[in-house]
């Protein structure tokens, strides 16, 4: 049985203590006109990444306030070795430029307005190359689980999801917690039918007032739709895999904690503030959560699937892994780790979180995961009403 | 391999398909654990992933699977038969 403590990873060390497995220099446009010239910088300078999106603009409230706490928080990942950041504006610029500077490493903001595209995308250019040369000298060295911080959300999911993925998921997730790592799970919406399970595991009242008050905003939410999820939740694809009813959803969704308790609830975009198993207040749309996971500093994601979601993101590695033999049969070029032997009785679920856990090392030490050699690079903001 | 079936708990009222299985077949049961638990001739013909009533379920029955109640049997079904969006609803939101 491997013991994460055994498992050897290397990473970048950043300047605020916290280990990336990936060194991207990333050009992130705060808005959706500030995207073609980011774009621009990205197509000058080798090695950097542009992390366009449609947001960010005349949003107010909560739901600006998510979009700047998801963008900053991509920009302080610790996959992230520096940032340049480029908005119309100046102001919101430098709102996002002081978090990211927070975390100690490189971040320069640029302002479109009073310069135009060009002379911004130039501007930005001479700085990101710098970027570029600092990152690339940078080199991996090894760290262990207690420095670790990944997250999981599965996707596509079906009846094999609750056999095979999920609980090896969360097996592996019980050694990592024993390890002292910090993990995240969420998906409020998917938890319908298991919420007094994931509440029961608050190890803190507070914690557990805090997470049922999130459930029951979701379920007023859609209420107040005048709406059910009943067309939406199980998914055309979950239904086709076999599961039927949101209660059975989400008990094959919870496996994935394993036996695990809940240290402390977070809000969407929140950055655990030490090691344990958070929960995350987020939507169940697979590549909105991984960028809400993304931007509270997860650095791999375990993602288990049945039916097949290909999902991605270009900050965290993706790890696929999947029970289902029809999907992996089909599907095998976006499937990690094949837990096919689980249904056949051939593979135990120890034996399984083995697999997972041995993926996971290779992962960390700079193996491409499934969805990153397949471009899949899906960074998505959760929007939570519409703009002004 | 000798079962067709997976139980999460062993007194589930259904289990799931892990291969696709023609009616009137006789299949095994299994839990996760490799306990035995029993045998069923199917009803239907139940594709991969898709659940198999375990046991008769009456009309209203609450449905247990993972020891849990995840739905209310619309209809009855016969044990051995084909177990979901037709027979199977859920007991949240529009109920």
């Amino acid at each position: 049985m491997i013991k994460p403590e055994k498992l050897k990873f290397t990473g970048y060390r950043r300047p605020d203590g916290r280990f990336g497995i990936r060194n991207h220099v990333v050009i992130l446009p705060v808005d959706d006109i500030s995207n073609a010239a980011a774009e621009g910088v990205a197509r000058l300078i080798k090695g950097t990444m542009v992390l366009s999106h449609p947001y960010g603009r005349l949003q107010f409230g909560e739901d600006f306030d998510l979009t700047m706490s998801t963008l900053a928080g991509a920009g302080r990942n610790p996959n992230v070795a520096a940032v340049i950041v480029i908005c119309i504006e100046p102001e919101w610029a430098d709102l996002i430029v002081k978090e990211i500077a927070k975390t100690g490493k490189p971040v320069a903001g640029f302002a479109i307005e009073r310069s135009g595209d060009l002379k911004t995308i130039e501007a930005a250019a001479r700085k990101a190359k710098e970027f570029v040369q600092y990152a690339t000298e940078l080199q991996r060295e090894p760290f262990g689980v207690k420095q670790l911080c990944m997250s999981t959300k599965c996707g596509e999911s079906d009846t094999t999801s609750g056999l095979a993925a999920n609980p090896t998921v969360g097996r592996s997730f019980e050694r990592l917690l024993a390890g002292g790592a910090t993990l995240m799970f969420g998906e409020t919406t998917e938890l319908t039918g298991g919420e007094d399970i994931v509440a029961a595991r608050c190890i803190k009242p507070a914690d557990r007032k805090k997470f049922q008050a999130m459930f029951d905003d979701y379920q007023k939410l859609i209420e107040s739709q005048g709406v059910d999820l009943l067309g939406s939740q199980p998914t055309k694809g979950n239904i086709r895999g076999g599961l039927t009813t949101i209660e059975e959803k989400a008990m094959g969704n919870i496996q994935k904690i394993g036996r695990s308790n809940i240290t402390s609830v977070l809000k969407p975009a929140e950055e655990p503030k030490k090691p344990g198993l958070h929960f995350m207040d987020s939507s169940s749309a697979a590549a909105e959560m991984v960028t809400l996971c993304a931007a509270a500093g997860s650095v791999v994601h375990f993602f288990p699937t049945g039916q097949g979601n290909v999902i991605g993101n270009p900050i965290v590695p993706v790890i696929k892994l999947s029970g289902n033999p029809l999907t992996v049969k089909t599907m095998s070029e976006h499937i990690d780790v094949d837990l096919t032997g689980i249904l056949r009785m051939e593979m135990n679920l120890d034996q399984a979180a083995d697999a997972a856990l041995k993926c996971l090392e290779q992962t960390i030490r700079g193996r491409f995961t499934a969805a990153e050699a397949l471009r899949h690079d899906e960074f998505v903001l959760t929007k939570l009403y519409r703009s002004a | 391999m000798k079962h067709g079936i997976l139980l999460h708990e062993h007194d589930d009222d259904v289990g799931v398909a892990v291969v696709d299985l023609k009616k009137g077949a006789v299949v095994g049961a299994l839990t996760l654990e490799g306990k035995a638990a029993g045998k069923v001739t199917l009803r239907d013909k139940v594709p991969l992933g898709h659940k198999v009533a375990m046991r008769d379920l009456p009309k209203d029955k609450t449905v247990i699977k993972y020891g849990r109640q995840i739905g209310k049997a619309v209809q009855a079904i016969g044990k051995g038969g084909h177990v979901h969006t037709h027979n199977l609803k859920s007991m949240r939101w529009a109920i």
